[in-house]
């Protein structure tokens, strides 16, 4: 927001520092993967033992596939952005922890700057987790959902991911300890699960089917989904990009106020 | 053997206050399978439908026994990261050099991850009735089920711990989390064993989990028969076994390596 306030010669000048910082995160992953393959692994275990579970919800009469895995691969995807938007804000958090945020906060550098770059991150790392969920989804029988379903989908969860870092980024210049990750990881991976993860919304019953019809995180999984069940269509498309420059406006804008208020 | 005991209890004690001092430790147990289980249960609320799905008053009936072994399952995870807590900030040490039996310090952990197992048991019990839930198995059925879940907390804690011991890194330990959720899929926790897909279908039949969440659903589904919860108490004596066999190992190997 800053940053579109600034001219576009001066907002441009700070892309080299957003471009600093997101190359920073992928060194992260290249230097401890260690540290980065639970989180890499988790969606792709998660598509693997969900359709082992109810891989035969399908025979329900009104299930939108014959294919259970076709079904979740969508909610995978979104659950590797979601797991490396929620690793941003713990990575945050140590970072504050350990001092390495004040001296970045002392930088010649806008808050809205320094914001992008380390949201943007999540997005970029993002593409680990989904590409090899989609590896093992393809390796197994999913259809491809042709060249432009695949991008969608891969451009909607990555802008996901910037929008769950918002979050999580928000939640560590709060609490300003790793001891909040349960904090950032629950609440994020509960947004995607609350949806029609599991079944369409006709075949949701109780709690789950109500939080689902209001959850707009729910269209989200929709505009992905959409290439793996069936054709991608605008009219499929646009909710679920609707809802996401909605989330992703509130949580930056929280984020940006939680930056802008530390050290002040 | 008085004295034995008061140390495991004391032990015991401190792990439980540990748990509801910090409820990092405390949530896991209970907030993610009670979001599972609104998940698991809305999801697959309609699959009662399906040709072959047993007999159930509700869905909330049948996959209830599988939050509670998945309950127990974090139970043992939160009790293997609170030891390897302890011995990443020399408090194992310490304890190793009191005059106190060794297999006190471990013991009074797995005592406390029972205990814990036995709240989140009634936590469960009272979230089931309030929400509809039926015991056919009546006071039995939940007797059972009182039973069955501080013995599992204790054979998941003794895995947990054994992993706590040998690796003495709590975020070792935190990474197993994952594979706790895909021992479950693999077993019929969740959704009957003849209606899983392949290949987890067979896998189920050799996974002790499945047994023991089988032990616990006959006595909520149906009136409680003794097949199933002998079965269940066995799969509960195997994990118990395997995981107090690896702790005494790991427990020697620290020591030796000092």
């Amino acid at each position: 927001m800053e940053a579109a306030a600034l001219p576009m010669s001066r907002a441009g000048a700070h892309l080299p520092a957003v471009g600093l910082l997101m190359r920073r995160a992928v060194y992260e992953v290249v230097r401890v993967p260690g540290a980065a393959i639970p989180g890499a692994l988790a969606p792709t275990l998660f598509m693997l033992g969900l359709t082992a579970t109810f891989g035969n919800l399908t025979k329900l009469p009104g299930f939108t596939t014959d294919d259970f895995m076709s079904f979740i691969v969508p909610v995978g995807i979104l659950q590797g952005a979601t797991f490396s938007g929620a690793a941003t804000g713990v990575n945050l958090a140590r970072d504050i922890e350990q001092g390495w945020f004040d001296r970045l906060l002392a930088a010649p550098v806008p808050r809205s700057a320094l914001l992008a770059g380390i949201v943007l991150s999540a997005s970029l790392r993002s593409l680990l987790p989904i590409t090899m969920l989609l590896v093992a989804a393809f390796a197994l029988g999913v259809e491809f959902p042709g060249v432009g379903g695949l991008v969608l989908a891969i451009a909607i969860a990555a802008a996901f991911g910037a929008a769950i870092a918002c979050y999580s980024t928000a939640l560590a210049l709060r609490f300003r300890t790793q001891a909040a990750a349960p904090l950032m990881q629950a609440g994020a991976f509960m947004a995607v699960l609350f949806t029609t993860s599991y079944a369409p919304l006709e075949l949701l019953t109780g709690v789950l089917h109500d939080v689902a019809a209001v959850n707009p995180v729910t269209e989200i999984v929709e505009a992905v989904r959409q290439g793996f069940v069936g054709g991608v269509t605008w009219g499929g498309t646009w909710p679920g990009l609707l809802a996401l420059v909605g989330i992703g406006a509130v949580l930056f804008a929280l984020a940006l106020r939680g930056l802008r208020r530390t050290g002040r | 053997m008085t004295d034995y005991l008061r140390v495991v209890a004391a032990l015991g004690r401190r792990s439980v206050k540990q748990a509801f001092r910090r409820p990092q430790f405390l949530a896991p147990i209970l907030l993610f399978p009670t979001l599972f289980l609104i998940l698991n249960t809305g999801g697959a609320g309609s699959a009662e439908d399906i040709p072959g799905f047993p007999e159930v008053n509700g869905i909330l009936d049948f996959e209830l026994p599988g939050t509670l072994i998945q309950c127990t399952m974090l139970a043992g995870v939160s009790a293997g990261i609170s030891l390897a807590l302890d011995v990443e900030v020399g408090f194992l040490d310490r304890l190793v050099t009191a005059p106190i039996h060794r297999s006190a310090i471990v013991l009074g952990r797995l005592a406390a991850t029972a205990v814990l197992g036995l709240l989140a048991g009634v936590y469960f019990l009272v979230v089931g009735f309030l929400s509809g839930m039926t015991v056919e198995g009546g006071p039995l059925g939940v007797l059972v089920i009182l039973v069955m879940v501080p013995l599992s907390a204790l054979a998941f804690g003794a895995i947990g711990s054994a992993l706590a011991l040998r690796s003495g890194r709590a975020s070792v330990v935190q990474g197993i989390f994952p594979i706790v959720f895909v021992i479950l899929f693999l077993s019929s926790a969740f959704f009957p064993r003849d209606l899983l897909t392949e290949p987890a279908a067979t896998i189920a039949d050799f996974n002790p989990m499945s047994y023991m969440t089988e032990g616990i659903r006959d006595g909520v589904i149906s009136d409680v028969s003794l097949e199933p919860v002998l079965k269940g108490l066995a799969g509960v004596a195997l994990l118990a076994a395997i995981g107090i066999a690896l702790c005494s190992y790991a427990l020697r190997a620290r020591l030796r390596a000092g």
